[in-house]
């Protein structure tokens, strides 16, 4: 059994529990075992880009030294999670001011620690299933393959952007979520929309902006001959999802544990 | 001495890490920025605006909060500009002022509903307060 660090964050808590869930199940089934770290705090949703925002990243940082100390690769499945995590990994490793100020702020809390430096691997559920698991070991172990369905791959943003800091797979001609799809013995679609923005956050605030690229993104798989889309962020997921997807819009999890065989209800 | 049109453009480009004069001003950034439609300014007029040192109406206009942070423009830049990065330190210029939020908890209850992700809240409030 391998085992990994494991960031579940907010929303895998309450909206997004069949995200978590499936994930810790088919982890096990797959030889691996995700270790929750203990007082996580929340990510803060999206990266701040600004060089001078130090404190609504020290969450991130926090999960990163408890992954370091157990010395084991940091895992996330939610697509926003691990974009933030990943975004100030880097800058802590690359941005010499940042990380002094960081380790700064860190240095007043109760525990004492070395200085964080970026040591820790930072990697999502997909990167660990391509990389450390492989494509074809989950090949085998599939008892419940989901022959002749076509899935659309959806990316988004957050698993892909910025590129070089990501480092996830090609960001304008991804593969990963394909590969993926035909492990569990499904079909890909391929459509041009499938790594635009959902509208993000902007839904709060002013739906029907986000309804536009909504269906931007569902419409253009749907003409591709899609009958499923399958995502790996509850925010995509509930904006495809609130502005009226013609075809279902599932997390991976689902299909992943539906393919392994752990899925309770294979209807839903 | 600076003066404040100078201050704030020292800040957004320092804060920003963006280097305006790497633009070639092509346009891709605004051709490939899913809220075009939306923005009174576009990305590559907040890269121009910002070399200007024209902030302060780019701060008072409603664009800085249209962008989604999807970093489209960022990936499709052939110069390495970085738009989006402008756009978060005009932003924050402006939230960062005394009494400038752009939301606030209050105005949250009205916002949601029983399926909106926990997600979805955070980041619109890292967004659009201080």
């Amino acid at each position: 059994m391998i085992k990994v660090s494991y960031f579940p964050g907010c929303t895998l808590r309450t909206k997004a529990k069949q995200l978590d869930l499936y994930a810790r199940k088919c982890a096990e089934v797959l030889g691996v075992q995700l270790c929750e770290i203990e007082d996580w705090q929340c990510c803060g949703g999206v990266f701040v880009s600004n060089n001078d925002e130090i404190a609504s990243k020290l969450s991130s940082v926090r999960a990163l030294i408890a992954a370091k100390e157990e010395d084991r690769p940091l895992v996330t499945v939610c697509s926003a999670c691990h974009n933030v995590i990943k975004q100030t990994n880097y800058q802590i490793t690359n941005d010499e001011s940042f990380r002094n100020r960081a380790n700064l702020y860190l240095s007043q809390d109760k525990e004492k620690r070395e200085p964080y430096s970026g040591e820790t691997k930072v990697m999502h559920y997909f990167e660990l299933l391509r990389d450390v698991v492989g494509f074809d070991k989950i090949k085998e172990k599939v008892v419940n393959p989901l022959t002749g369905r076509k899935i659309a791959a959806y990316y988004g943003c957050l698993l892909l952007r910025p590129g070089k800091v990501m480092a996830f797979d090609d960001p304008e001609n991804p593969a990963i979520m394909e590969e993926f799809i035909r492990a569990i013995g499904a079909e890909p679609v391929i459509y041009p929309y499938r790594n635009e923005c959902c509208g993000g956050y902007v839904a709060l605030e002013d739906p029907e902006s986000a309804k536009k690229k909504s269906n931007a993104v569902t419409n253009s798989a749907e003409s591709h001959g899609a009958e499923l889309a399958v995502t790996a962020c509850p925010l995509c997921k509930y904006n495809l999802v609130q502005n009226g997807s013609n075809i279902p819009v599932v997390y991976f999890t689902e299909l992943l544990a539906e393919a392994l065989g752990v899925k309770e209800d294979t209807n839903a | 001495m600076l003066d404040k049109k100078e201050l704030l453009k020292e800040q957004v480009i320092r804060a920003s890490g963006v280097n305006p004069l790497k633009c070639m001003r092509c346009g891709k950034c605004s051709g490939t920025c899913p809220s075009y439609d939306e923005m009174e300014y576009h990305p590559h007029q907040f890269v121009y605006m910002v070399e200007m040192g024209d902030i302060e109406t780019l701060m008072k206009s409603e664009s800085v909060y249209k962008c989604l942070s999807c970093f489209a423009c960022v990936e499709r830049c052939p110069r390495g500009v970085e738009p989006a990065k402008i756009i978060e330190a005009v932003r924050l210029e402006a939230i960062r002022q005394k009494g400038n939020n752009h939301m606030t908890a209050n105005d949250i209850p009205e916002k949601v509903n029983d399926d909106i992700p926990q997600q979805a809240i955070m980041s619109a409030m890292r967004k659009y307060s201080k």
